[in-house]
């Protein structure tokens, strides 16, 4: 595996990972010295410096190798903290691709998207640093460089709520910074013992190499399970997963639109991202044997959280709760285990990101306009802005997972990979799709359905800034849903590779079923399956040749 | 696609090719055309001179006439289709690797095929494929499977749709949201075609999805009102609980049938038939899937939502809930029936799930027709009970008498609805007993129409609901006495008893909506709120007359047709020729459209039809419509003149003297309470109660949980906050002042009025931006 870092980053003249990271950086410092005479320079500065880490990273999506997308690509490494083992070291591969991407065109939208309330200089200051701790915690391969980014992105959004939020906006930021804290606690304990253990073990020097520390799997099978949970907690935190989801709600509520679509679109992913690359890489065996109960958890998530979403009468709130509720989704498909499952619950990664982001831009624009989310004091809205009507209902319906809008395939691909592996907590989760339905659209009807009295008749409709932000949205709804091809293709060997890292170290796993009952005869169709693979790639090969 | 031949399994017979007409081999041309009307509707509709009509019309009548050639080209496929190895010996393409891209040939003539088939040549269906992504070896593809089914189904919905296009251009004329209904219009006709053409059931899924939203959007076109937005969220809602029961029959059979690599519906249905599928699975799948079929065709218990749906524009409520969406159901059904041929035994029992159901459905939906003084909602009911009866015949066996119900059903249907919406269009309501009576005087065209469709509706001889019906019946196999039980699959004493009394009951409640809407004195004249609220008030506050051509000739169309169609499938011995006669009139229908001997259908009996049984229903029919008749055309109409009383005024017969009468009377007049079970009870709990247990616990037990921790840690972050906030960041940039960013505000004055223009400029940016992604990615 060095050895194939070594060859991967020989190709790239240029540490363009380290600059996605840097770049940001560099802008937030940038900010601090600009003056203050012109207070519109700060949104300009802060646009040009994240369209320019976004640029980069559309170079970067164009440059990614598909066919090697199980290797880190573009790797970047160098010492760090030589005497403890710790290296900056940087890498890309399908797994971190599409969180890059999402992160990198997340920013400038939403920079574009929002007006800083007030004191936009620390405002725009504390996104940029933000955006670098977050495609740090996506890019770094070192567990120890993993930790700080983790860390880092902590303080930004702690600020950016405390001081630009809403309501009980100090509550908020305090409750988020320590409910994360508390999980962090646990992930350093659990960082220290990966490391210091391995090195026990091995008598090999100390190192936070990730790709060595899980290829080594140097650790006793009880061992790795405590230390495994220890992980688990900090990201099922950060998921959130029930039952400590409860600062996700006070979090979005209170903060500043440009805080909730961020903490939905990207930071909420740290967690999920987390559990495939630092639990499951990791621990492979721990998260066989753990599976159940984060299907489980993951499950009881869906279900809670659009029930909870039922009946919220503010509609920040609500979308907060549907984000518990998608999430859910996202991890009963990662501990699916099996290709379908990851993939789903990666895309659905991608998708909650999205759609809830561009769910909260929407949400923001409405209190903008009208100086209230509570749904009682909404209605009619479609008369007097039907184009933002339109937007809103297409947002909703991919974030309701309808077929053609991107929510549908990730939402699908998760639920077939769970159900070959929990078939059980697969039918009870698919129920979730029904309350989603409820919720959203009753939401939508009592918003934008009926007359349209007082204020509400007089809301402005989308503008054509507002409107031109929603382009790239609809667009990766639309993509996303119809031709899914592309970025599927590029998650998968990443996937495949995931799936045989746990085959390679864990007895009797067997990605087809976990607990698959002999009624579905899944075991004696090995051999189709082999042929139907050698077939299905001479097909692909010649579906290629046909499109080139 | 086909393990078992990449296997070298040579026995196995796969009656599918990619071979043949290019109409049939491009049929997907049909269900694209009106998604380009859609997108092109959505960009330029309101700057049209038609406000978007005109691409709608265009579209469809393409899609229309592509249908009907592709029809033909079917019929000459099933009479003559051979291929080179087609011949007496059994022949199997194997695909080698170097064929033709995705698609595999498979054609094997059995001649157990043709024994079973009957005919010449064997039944071999026209497979597309084509890759649309693929996930740990698992191929999801996007194709078309055109056989007699969905080449039946592409004329049904083509058919109906243009006429209800042309109809629509009066009877929405003017309205504030013109444009946008005709978009969904074309949407709607696109999703369906797709999900006719559908060769996979995930492709099923999606179309089913589709056809459910658009239904939304048009049961909710005038939302202003709350009934109608809430009658749209009903309807979406209580598809969403069939919906789960698709979803986990679909992955079910993907993982059982399916075998856990494929989607395709012919290579499921054939896995089943060659045994070795687990039976268990496709009880459940089979028993998931008729939770589906209950939401989308509206069986009892989930056909609540489908009269609410009533609050959409009447053309939709032919389209969508009487002719095409609702039958989405039933064709699944159609479509994987080897999964519940073998899942639920049909074959020599007496009794299942999907046939009960069927059956209650169809008697209860056919008492609650009566009790209905909304025009539209006894035809809704009639509407779930006919489907009752579609759903009983698949139950039964009678697979061709139920796609036979499905197409006639169609056309008197609509005719009914369509007719409905002229009545209404002139009074300006759809009460029959307010606003209706008499209306014969007024509109003698559409009375005309309308009593053909209510006399084909109610079965009988020689209209096409007498025909399809009547093989319902007869395939039931009930009661040999009345002969018929031949060689059906089962014995369903129990349904054909039901299937009786709805024959009745259809006839009645029929008799009594033509009086009360036609007969008698006219009670209208008073139009004002309960007018349907379209923008157009022809301003005529006099008497109520004929409605316009756009309106009259699609109800002719569909009154020749209602008069006309049932005669494609006439039973053997009727008129002149043998059944095997390819050229003959007899079992037309059956011929083209029953996939008999093809490797993907069961081997399903037909009973032989017997004069006694048609006899018989058709003197039950008549007896149903006499007593209406009895009592409404004599007694109350005495009455009425006796005592110069409107009917309203009326008392109502039996249900105010006999106590039992009454209840059963309330009983209906609510609905069996189900409404009351949903909304009030469950949905209500859920919002209620459940919802705020759960939000309790979550507040108090969880949030407390960490309350301690939180309170110091709200009071130590606060101490931070303060600090760091007026000590550090705030004072650093104290000078910088408030936020205005000049260039934002000007973006915001640049916005103009043009709301399509804008909304169109969004969304093709978003294409565009989408194509470059796509393409950038694809090199």
């Amino acid at each position: 595996m060095s050895s194939l870092l070594a060859a991967s980053s020989a190709d790239v003249p240029f540490p363009i990972l380290s600059a996605l990271v840097v770049t940001p950086f560099l802008g937030a410092l940038l900010m601090l010295v600009l003056p203050n005479g012109r207070p519109e320079y700060f949104k300009q500065v802060a646009f040009l410096v994240s369209g320019a880490v976004a640029g980069m990273t559309a170079w970067v999506m164009v440059e990614f190798d598909k066919h090697t997308a199980d290797e880190f690509q573009f790797v970047d490494s160098a010492e760090w903290i030589a005497g403890l083992g710790i290296s900056w070291t940087l890498g890309l591969d399908g797994i971190s691709l599409w969180l890059v991407v999402l992160t990198a065109a997340l920013f400038p939208l939403t920079i574009l998207a929002i007006e800083a309330e007030h004191t936009p200089k620390a405002y725009y200051a504390w996104l940029l640093l933000l955006e670098a701790g977050v495609m740090g915690v996506f890019l770094a391969l070192d567990l120890f460089a993993f930790f700080v980014f983790f860390e880092i992105v902590l303080v930004p959004m702690y600020f950016l709520i405390g001081q630009w939020g809403h309501g009980a906006r100090a509550y908020a930021a305090t409750k988020f910074f320590v409910y994360t804290m508390f999980g962090s606690a646990f992930m350093l304990v659990g960082i220290l013992a990966t490391a210091f253990l391995t090195a026990a073990e091995t008598g090999n020097a100390v190192s936070f190499d990730l790709v060595y520390l899980a290829e080594e799997q140097a650790l006793a099978t009880t061992t790795a399970r405590w230390i495994f949970l220890s992980f688990a907690v900090a990201f099922a935190v950060k998921v959130p997963l029930f039952p400590v989801h409860t600062w996700l709600p006070d979090a979005h509520t209170n903060a500043p639109t440009a805080g909730s679509v961020i903490l939905a679109g990207v930071m909420l992913k740290l967690g999920t991202y987390g559990l495939l690359r630092f639990g499951i890489y990791l621990f492979p065996e721990a998260s066989v044997y753990f599976a159940p109960a984060l299907v489980a958890l993951g499950t009881i998530g869906i279900i809670y959280g659009a029930i909870a979403a039922t009946m919220q009468k503010d509609l920040k709130r609500l979308v907060a709760y549907s984000s518990v509720a998608h999430l859910g989704f996202i991890v009963i498909g990662t501990f699916a285990l099996n290709t379908e499952g990851l993939s789903g619950g990666l895309l659905q990664m991608v998708n909650h990101g999205i759609s809830t982001g561009a769910l909260f831009l929407l949400v923001g624009w409405i209190y903008d306009r009208r100086h209230t989310r509570l749904i009682a004091e909404l209605g009619g809205l479609q008369k007097p802005a039907p184009v933002f009507a339109a937007v809103f209902m297409v947002v909703m319906l991919s974030s309701v997972g309808l077929p053609g809008l991107n929510g549908f395939v990730g939402e699908f691909l998760a639920l077939l990979g769970a159900f070959a592996a929990h078939r059980w907590w697969a039918i009870v989760a698919a129920t979730g799709v029904v309350i989603a339905a409820l919720y959203l659209l009753w939401a939508y009807q009592r918003v934008f359905h009926g007359p349209a009295e007082g204020d509400n008749a007089e809301m402005k409709d989308l503008t054509w800034s507002e409107g031109a932000i929603m382009v790239p949205f609809l667009a990766a709804i639309f993509v996303m849903g119809l031709y899914p091809a592309p970025v599927l293709e590029r998650m998968e060997p990443a996937v495949d590779a995931l799936i045989e890292h746990i085959e390679g170290n864990v007895e009797d796993f067997d990605e087809a079923d976990a607990d698959q009952g002999e009624d579905l005869d899944v075991d004696d169709l090995k051999d189709l399956g082999k042929k139907k693979d050698s077939k299905a790639t001479d097909e692909s090969a010649l579906v290629e040749g046909g499109a080139g | 696609m086909f393990p078992h031949l990449a296997a070298g399994a040579v026995s196995e017979v796969s009656t599918v090719t990619n071979e043949a007409n290019w109409l049939l081999e491009n049929a997907w041309l049909i269900a694209l055309l009106p998604a380009i009307s859609f997108v092109l509707i959505l960009f330029f509709g309101k700057k049209m001179p038609f406000k978007g009509a005109e691409f709608g019309i265009t579209a469809v009548s393409i899609s229309f006439i592509l249908a009907i050639l592709t029809g033909a080209a079917w019929m000459d496929h099933r009479d003559n289709f051979t291929l080179d190895t087609y011949g007496e010996k059994a022949a199997v393409l194997v695909d080698d690797g170097t064929g033709s891209a995705v698609d595999n040939v498979t054609l094997a003539a059995g001649t157990a095929a043709e024994a079973a088939g009957g005919d010449g040549q064997a039944y071999v269906a026209v497979q597309k494929t084509t890759q649309w992504l693929q996930s740990g070896g698992v191929e999801f593809n996007a194709g078309i499977m055109v056989d007699g089914l969905s080449v039946m189904m592409l004329f049904v919905v083509t058919m109906i749709s243009l006429l209800v296009h042309i109809y629509s251009t009066d009877y929405v004329g003017g309205d504030r949201r013109y444009t946008h209904f005709f978009a969904f219009l074309s949407l709607f006709t696109s999703s369906m075609l797709f999900f006719v053409l559908s060769d996979n059931i995930l492709q099923m899924i999606v179309g089913w999805e589709l056809v459910g939203v658009c239904s939304f959007a048009l049961i909710g076109h005038w939302w202003e009102e709350k009934p109608n937005s809430d009658a749209a969220l009903k309807a979406f809602i209580t598809n969403r609980v069939g919906d789960v029961g698709l979803l986990v029959g679909m992955i079910t059979l993907f993982f059982a049938a399916g075998k856990g690599m494929t989607f395709d519906t012919i290579t499921i249905n054939e896995n089943i038939l060659q045994g070795g599928v687990s039976h268990t699975a496709l009880v459940v799948a089979a028993a998931c899937l008729t939770i589906a079929v209950m939401s989308k065709s509206g069986q009892f218990v989930l056909h609540t939502w489908l009269p609410d749906a009533m609050a959409g524009p009447t053309p939709v409520s032919a389209l969508i809930h009487a002719a095409t969406m609702v039958v989405a159901g039933i064709y699944m059904v159609a479509r994987l029936f080897p999964v519940f041929w073998e899942g639920m035994q049909i074959d020599g029992s007496s009794i299942n799930f999907l046939a009960t159901v069927g059956a209650v459905t169809l008697v209860g939906a056919g008492l609650l027709a009566f009790v209905q003084d909304d025009i539209k909602k006894v035809l809704a009911y009639s509407t779930v009970s006919q489907l009752g009866y579609m759903a009983m015949a698949l139950g039964v066996g009678a697979w061709t008498a139920a796609v036979f119900h499905l197409f006639t059903h169609a056309f008197f249907k609509a005719n009914l609805f369509l007719g409905s919406g002229s009545v209404a269009h002139a009074v300006h309501s759809f009460d029959m007993k307010k606003d209706m009576g008499g209306m014969r005087k007024f509109m003698p065209k559409t009375y005309v129409t309308f009593v053909i469709g209510s006399l084909a509706l109610a079965g009988l001889f020689p209209l096409a609901g007498f025909w399809s019906k009547d093989e319902i019946l007869v395939n039931t196999g009930g009661w040999g006495i009345l002969g018929g039980s031949g060689s059906a699959p089962g014995s369903y004493t129990f349904h054909f008893v039901m299937g009786m009394i709805g024959a009745a009951l259809t006839a009645a409640y029929m008799t009594r909506c033509v009086y009360l809407t036609f007969h008698g004195e006219y009670r209208g004249g008073h139009h004002d709120d309960h007018a349907e609220d379209h923008a157009d008030d022809h301003g005529h506050h006099g008497e109520p007359h004929e409605s316009g051509p756009r309106i009259l000739y699609p109800l002719y169309i569909l009154s020749a047709f209602s008069i006309l169609v049932g005669f494609a499938n006439l039973p053997p011995g009727f008129l002149t020729g043998s059944k095997k006669d390819p050229a003959g009139w007899q079992e037309r229908f059956l011929h083209f459209i029953e996939p008999a001997g093809s490797s993907y259908f069961p081997a399903v009996g037909h009973a032989t039809p017997s004069w006694w049984l048609a006899i018989v229903a058709s003197l039950v029919a008549v007896a149903g419509a006499g007593a209406a008749f009895t009592y409404y055309f004599v007694k109350v109409d005495r009455l009425a003149q006796r005592t110069g009383e409107h009917l309203v005024g009326l008392p109502n017969g039996v249900t105010t003297t006999n106590a039992l009468a009454r209840a059963g009377h309330k009983l209906l007049v609510n609905k069996y309470y189900l409404d009351h079970l949903y909304t009030g009870i469950i949905a209500g709990g859920t919002k209620g109660p459940i919802a705020k247990a759960a939000y309790w616990v979550n507040q108090n037990v969880l949030d407390g949980t960490v309350d301690g921790a939180g309170r110091t840690a709200v009071q130590s972050g606060k101490l931070v906050y303060e600090k760091i906030d007026q000590g550090v960041v705030d004072g650093a940039i104290n000078a910088s002042g408030r936020t205005s960013d000049a260039i934002g505000e000007e973006l915001r004055h640049i916005n103009t009025g043009r709301v399509q223009n804008y909304a169109a400029i969004m969304f093709a940016g978003a294409a565009i931006l989408a194509g470059a992604f796509v393409l950038l990615l694809a090199l």
